[in-house]
């Protein structure tokens, strides 16, 4: 950027300097002068078509609008003098004629631009004698509520699905008048995107409001607490609603390092999950009768006494797992029982296979590239990523790169149905990722000795020659060297062979210069670096003991099982292990919010309250450490779970127990450094016999296992609303290719018996071109579904 | 949901869909050309065009029914074999189009945007359709008849079959 | 008094028969223009500076001077560029384009190769009405015969220019006459005007600097080109270069199109056309099509129909549609007719012109019905301020001129529709 980058204007009187090329309203902004507007969105193209910004500008014959108008250096604007006045209140008035004037009944009454704009612009008596047009309510889904006869027809919700979402659902149909804003054949067009709420804040009116909302509170009476949102690793800033002692709204705030303005709609409306009535809201015990309320003094008395004697038991003694949606207070406060105890086993990875890598592994999981710089990047490799359903808001970061002309490769199990173009796609059985990996380790020119080790390990000798796509991703990676990134997901993160995609991963970095990352869910970064896994203490250093993961945990005789805010039977790679070890072990300890997730084999239920009513830090994927205030007081007797653990510290008296508040916790934790993915060493020899190795049957489909996008948590699995979309819906079937659908003779939406090495499930098939031949793709994350997490191959078959 | 473009258009008209297609730099430019050809084929847009066209030129459904419904010359419900314009705007009205649109409509015994028991011809008002020097006119499927008088009609009409 | 007659530019002669064939056009010295560019690669700023002296301004209704807009292009040779005719032709009133495109399908084709040529533009794009179906034809066919003569393509007479020209086909809106909205209709979209800046000549069809002009000023490009500058604009008045197709309909006994030199008194053009229809008396005049206030008959008839001249009337040129309405004529239903052109042919998006025209029509219609009020009349004008000058088109000035003009003249008219006060 060269000195001379601003120009010098003057608005209502007032020198304001700007960037050349900007337009007037962005200088007003900035320059705090508020001009009123409808169509305009920073964040938007400029349509410049509500007319509601008019300004006069010296010398210009007629008002113009400032949100396309660009500034000049001496450029004199004049946004409240008579002529600009007169043009706004113009706007004003056709904005209103057939607008309904429903503002009692309408939920956007009291923060709509269209009701203020019109107090400030508006002329208090309508001219309008003509007849008022009126349009037909539109069927948007579950999330957004319509009321169209209010839409001013600014497009911003038209413009945001097109230029940010990617997901073109919402039109304007017909022209002047009639122009009408719909989905294609109402009602058979919900909106179905993952960040579709967004429409709803950029509504100027009460069009489009959120239909779990509406109705239930006025905004006026409503209380705002800032929060983060817990549901990915990204950390997004939210603002929690309440009003009558609940939380009635979720919104963005505006963080431009992270989430810009924009929320995910599992961020907006996951919160109706944590409303939900399977609140649990007092300590329970087991007794004879079974689990019964108890008070927190015995309840816990009994856990403390439970975990006494496990320290003292002779077998595997004391066991934790944690899910990471936990803040790093809770993780903290859990691992320094559990030591203080002298048990290292404690792991929050619930759905990790491949722990072979865990004594090279960073301190936390993370991306090296910050999220702002994702945009400028050249070229991006999602290895088994899918970030449109992982973190969907890294997916519009990744819509603007490809925008920009960056490129994406991917490489998964299956395509990705992504809202950006991908410009290579390399799917392979997921028995080959490693090996597809490792063949462009090859390409790149990886002259190390033990890659040819490495590749007999791998099923990659299988593979005569390249893959397809070989060629193309090597470019790809080539070209963007230290302008790229790797991003491993889900899939590669939680492959039977993680820690060969790792190590493959870290060497193709290595050899382009890329940024490498994982998006690992949730407050994975917090809980590794409040040191809730086996084999590193807080802050990344290694434990003395050898502790076992989350997966070893489950062949040991534990004697006491603490479950921390996970459903056994759904959240863990093989819930059937570890539901043989719940029933194996003495006493179970479980802390939940809801009643339904306690497992059956609880002998001490702890109620603690979700994240909206209890503070905590987060640590995203790029290692900001942010802290989410509770919005509400626990429901009725829970309480939030670093104050149950504190006081469990005390009752087993254990040293530096003695928290008088919650920031004491955090700050015993340093800042962690920035992320670092590299691990300690890329030497690619494995020693590990690859997993995949084991046959798989002629007849099987290999497995391609992932958690829905609203099943990820315990809180959001209980939101009615999300529950309801598309994705919610879809959660329970399976995925085939046609081909295979056709060569087995089934049809989509037929019912199929899907069977795997513990478990059986009749699940609805739906046929889908992205998933690799020979594939079956199952969401996990749901009772009939979860326990084919340890499984790398399913049989089907019809049901008839 | 995907459709198959070849079940619902014939090989001629996604044919020349290519051949417009490949005059511009964006396959979308040839969407009102597709929808033309298309409607030609079925006689108004229906769910099946839109599908078809989005499909041939790569584009979502809401984007073929945003033009679909923008423009006159598509019907997104079905009308006549011949749709029948006739014009009323300001030179044809000066010369007697009110006239020929009231028999038309008693000819064909129909009100202003309806269409013929037989099906033959949906009768339409029209804004200028640029042959004011023969006012009043009408156009007929794609002919333009000019200098009418209320006694012309039938015999134009007779053309129509 | 010298005789009234036609001096036929970018018509064809009289009584020529098939005049849309090549064979016919080249008779009339057809592509020699493009043929001595193509041989003698004049350099591109020489046409230009041709067109600039010719004094030809556009004849889709701005009258922009034509050589000027041509050199608002980008000089550098790097990109592509276009060349857009505007054949859109959907003014109420105006029927010029359509002949010219029927008749002298060739001139158009040879104007816009060169226009294309000096802009620097390699392919062009002819944008005519869906409706105008038989001109469509005949420049197609027209298309086919010039590129089968090596007059299109590549590499034209081994010269090394290439122009390449294809007609899409619009389907039955307005405002893609709007150069912007048809650039979007173009480009496969709903014709919906752009913001401007950035102008077409900076960011244009397919996000390419393209210049748009209507058929008439093309077509009157070959002729300039091959008789020089000089010639044109001696035709025509100062400051409005050349002849003009004018495009006369209502009470007349001859309407149709009379292409004569610029600056014509409107008397000499009423007589070509036969003079009003029954020997009534002329009322008042739109002379350039339905956009354009209307002008009384003693203002018209001391009016010469150029740029300046109806400037004067305080009208405009516009197109050159010249609408003649004789003493019997209502004009409380004219101007209801066309305020509701206007109300359904809006695209809707600037919110004065989508909300403003359904209100004005409906005010119109219901003083026409009788329901009308006093405040209505000053409502219609204040209403019609509040749309001219405030939108991104100008459809939005093209709605209020009319209800302001209307008014302004016969305002008595509409007042003797709203019931007396004491009746009230
Ligand atoms: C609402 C509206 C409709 C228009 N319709 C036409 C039209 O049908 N034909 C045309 O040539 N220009 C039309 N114009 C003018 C064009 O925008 C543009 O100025 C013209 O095509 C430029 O060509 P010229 O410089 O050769 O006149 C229209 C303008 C407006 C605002
Ligand atoms: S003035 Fe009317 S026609 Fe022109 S862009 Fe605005 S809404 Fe569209
Ligand atoms: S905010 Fe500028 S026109 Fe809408």
């Amino acid at each position: 950027m060269d000195a001379q980058a601003t120009v010098t204007i003057v608005i209502d009187g007032r020198e304001v300097e700007a960037r050349p090329g900007s337009m007037i309203i962005e200088a007003a902004d900035a320059a705090e002068i508020y001009i009123p507007r409808f169509c305009y969105h920073p964040k938007l193209s400029i349509a410049a078509s509500c007319r509601m910004c008019l300004v006069e500008v010296e010398k210009a014959p007629k008002p113009l609008p400032a949100c396309a108008t660009p500034v000049a250096d001496g450029m004199v604007v004049q946004t409240r003098s008579a002529t600009a006045v007169e043009a706004q209140q113009g706007t004003m008035e056709f904005l209103l004629i057939n607008h309904p004037l429903d503002c009692p009944v309408c939920d956007q009454g009291g923060e709509c631009p269209l009701q203020d704009q019109a107090m400030g612009y508006g002329q208090g008596f309508s001219r309008y004698r003509e007849g008022k047009r009126a349009k037909a309510p539109l069927d948007l889904g579950p999330l957004v509520a319509t009321a169209m006869t209010r839409c001013i027809h600014c497009t911003r919700c038209v413009r945001f699905g097109r230029e940010i979402a990617g997901a073109i659902e919402l039109g304007a149909t017909g022209r002047g008048e009639q122009m009408t804003i719909e989905t294609y054949l109402n009602g058979n067009g919900s909106v179905d995107s993952e960040v579709s709420g967004n429409i709803i804040d950029l509504c100027p009116v009460g069009a489009l409001t959120s239909k779990p909302y509406r109705f239930t509170a006025r905004p006026w009476e409503l209380l705002s607490h800032s929060g983060v949102s817990p549901h990915d690793s990204l950390g997004t800033n939210i603002t929690v609603q309440t009003a009558h002692h609940a939380v009635k709204r979720v919104m963005p705030r505006v963080n431009e390092s992270i989430n810009e303005c924009w929320i995910s709609d599992r961020d907006r409306f996951a919160y109706e999950g944590a409303e939900c009535d399977d609140r649990l809201t007092e300590p329970m015990v087991r007794r004879r009768e079974g689990l019964a309320e108890t008070s927190w003094e015995e309840a816990l008395r009994e856990a403390s006494a439970a975990m006494q004697s496990a320290a003292e038991s002779a077998d595997a003694g004391l066991a934790a797992l944690i899910h990471p949606i936990s803040s790093v207070e809770e993780c903290f406060l859990l691992q320094k029982i559990m030591r203080g105890l002298g048990s290292d086993h404690i792991d929050h990875r619930l759905f990790q296979r491949d722990f072979s890598d865990d004594p090279a592994a960073p301190a936390y999981p993370g991306l090296e590239v910050p999220l702002t710089d994702i945009e400028p990047l050249k070229g991006l490799l999602l290895v088994g990523c899918n970030p449109r359903k992982e973190a969907p808001l890294l997916a519009l970061r990744i819509r603007k790169m490809v925008s920009q002309g960056g490129m994406v490769g991917a490489v998964g199990p299956r395509a990705l149905d992504a809202n950006f173009d991908v410009a290579v796609q390399q799917c392979v059985d997921p028995s080959r990722l490693p090996g597809a990996l490792l063949r462009l380790v090859e390409k790149l020119g990886a002259t190390d000795t033990e890659l040819a080790t490495a590749l007999q390990a791998h099923p990659a000798k299988n593979v005569n020659g390249d893959g397809p796509q070989d060629h193309a991703l090597a470019e790809l990676l080539t070209q963007a060297g230290s302008d790229g990134a790797i991003i491993l997901g889900q899939n590669a993160l939680n492959h039977a062979d993680g820690a060969a995609l790792r190590l493959a991963a870290a060497k193709l970095a290595q050899l382009t210069g890329m940024r490498l990352g994982v998006l690992a869910p949730a407050n994975s970064a917090g809980a590794w670096w409040a040191g809730a896994v086996p084999h590193r203490l807080p802050e990344g250093v290694p434990s003395k003991g050898t502790g076992a993961n989350a997966l070893e945990m489950t062949d040991h005789n534990v004697h006491t099982a603490l479950v921390y805010g996970l459903e056994p039977a759904i959240d863990h790679a093989d819930p059937v292990r570890l539901n043989a070890m719940l029933e194996r072990a003495q006493k179970v300890i479980a802390f939940s919010a809801f009643r339904s997730a306690v497992p059956d084999q609880a002998d001490l239920v702890l109620p603690i309250t979700p994240y909206t009513e209890s503070s905590g830090t987060f640590i995203n994927c790029n290692g900001a450490m942010q802290f989410s205030r509770a919005a509400l007081a626990p429901r009725g007797n829970s309480r939030p779970g670093w104050k149950v653990l504190r006081v469990l510290g005390n009752f087993l008296s254990l040293p530096d127990f003695d928290y008088d508040d919650i920031s004491q916790v955090s700050e015993a934790l340093k800042t962690p450094p920035a992320v670092t993915m590299r691990p300690a060493s890329t030497d690619l020899q494995n020693p590990n016999q690859s997993a995949n190795e084991r046959a798989i049957a002629q007849e099987a489909f290999s497995l391609i296992g992932e958690l829905a996008i609203y099943q990820t948590d315990p809180v959001v699995r209980r939101s009615p609303a999300l529950a309801k979309t598309r994705d919610g819906l879809t959660a329970k079937s399976c995925r085939l290719h046609p081909e295979d659908l056709t060569a087995r003779g089934l049809t989509e939406g037929s019912e199929i018996q899907v069977a795997g090495g513990h478990h059986r499930a009749t699940l609805q098939v739906v046929a889908d071109s992205g998933v690799t031949p020979g594939c079956i793709s199952v969401f996990l994350g749901t009772l009939e579904t979860a326990a084919f997490g340890a499984d790398v191959a399913l049989t089907i078959k019809a049901v008839d | 949901m995907t459709v198959e473009p070849g079940a619902i258009l014939s090989e001629s008209v996604l044919q020349k869909i290519e051949a417009e297609a490949g005059k511009y730099p964006t396959r979308r430019a040839a969407v009102k050309s597709a929808l033309r050809y298309a409607q030609a084929e079925h006689g108004w847009i229906n769910e099946d065009v839109v599908s078809a066209v989005a499909e041939v030129l790569n584009l979502e459904r809401i984007e073929v029914f945003e033009v679909a419904t923008f423009y006159d010359m598509f019907y997104t419900r079905p009308v006549g074999r011949f749709p029948v314009r006739v014009c009323t705007n300001v030179s044809c009205l000066l010369r007697g189009a009110d006239g020929i649109m009231d028999s038309l409509c008693e000819r064909l015994d129909v009100e202003a945007g309806e269409t013929t028991a037989d099906g033959r011809f949906t009768v339409f008002p029209a804004e200028c359709l640029g042959a004011c020097g023969g006012a009043p006119m009408m156009s007929v499927a794609d002919d333009y008849h000019e200098n009418l008088s209320a006694e012309d009609l039938d015999a134009i009409l007779e053309r129509y079959r | 008094m010298s005789p009234i007659c036609e001096i036929r530019v970018c018509l064809p002669p009289e009584g020529v028969d098939s005049p849309w064939t090549l064979a016919s056009y080249r008779e009339r010295g057809g592509y020699q223009a493009w043929e001595r560019v193509l041989r003698n690669q004049t350099p591109r700023e020489e046409i230009i500076e041709t067109i600039k002296s010719s004094g030809l301004r556009g004849r889709g209704g701005a009258g922009f001077p034509t050589g000027l807009k041509l050199s608002f292009m980008p000089r550098d040779g790097v990109g592509q560029k276009y060349i857009v005719c505007n054949s859109d032709e959907s003014e109420p009133g105006t029927f010029k384009d359509r002949d010219i495109l029927r008749f002298n399908p060739h001139q158009v084709i040879e104007g816009m190769a060169l226009a294309g040529y000096a802009i620097g533009a390699t392919v062009g794009f002819n944008y005519i009405r869906g409706e105008y179906y038989e001109p469509w034809q005949r420049f197609e066919a027209a298309l086919a015969e010039a590129r089968e003569a090596g007059l299109l393509g590549d590499d034209l007479m081994e010269s090394g220019i290439a122009f390449e020209l294809h007609s899409q086909r619009g389907a039955g809106a307005y405002i893609c006459g709007e150069e912007t909205a048809l650039l979007e209709s173009l480009e496969g979209k709903k014709g919906q005007p752009r913001f401007k800046p950035p102008f077409p000549a900076q960011v244009g069809a397919f996000g390419k600097p393209t210049t748009v002009n209507n058929t008439e000023t093309l077509a009157s490009i070959p002729p300039i080109v091959r008789n020089g500058p000089d010639w044109f604009a001696k035709i025509g008045v100062e400051n409005s270069g050349g002849t003009k197709i004018y495009s006369v309909s209502g009470h007349v006994n001859r309407p149709g199109n009379y292409e004569v030199p610029m600056g014509i008194p409107f008397r000499d053009l009423l007589v070509l056309a036969g003079g009003v229809q029954e020997g009534r008396a002329l009322k008042a005049v739109i002379p350039g099509g339905s956009s354009v206030p209307v002008v009384p008959a003693d203002t018209i008839m001391e009016c010469t129909m150029d740029y300046d001249g109806l400037a004067q009337a305080g009208s405009a040129l516009g197109a050159g549609s010249v609408i003649v309405m004789d003493e019997t004529t209502c004009m409380v239903e004219v101007l209801e007719r066309i305020s509701y052109f206007y109300f359904v042919e809006s695209c809707g998006q600037c919110t004065p012109c989508r909300e403003g025209t359904g209100w004005l029509y409906r005010m119109i219609k219901r003083i026409r019905s009788g329901a009308g009020t006093d405040e209505d009349l000053d409502r219609l004008k204040s209403v019609a301020d509040r749309i001219e000058g405030r939108t991104i088109c100008a459809l939005g000035d093209a709605v209020a001129w009319p209800v302001q003009s209307f008014l302004k003249h016969f305002r008595h008219e509409f007042e003797a529709m709203i019931p007396s006060r004491e009746a009230a």
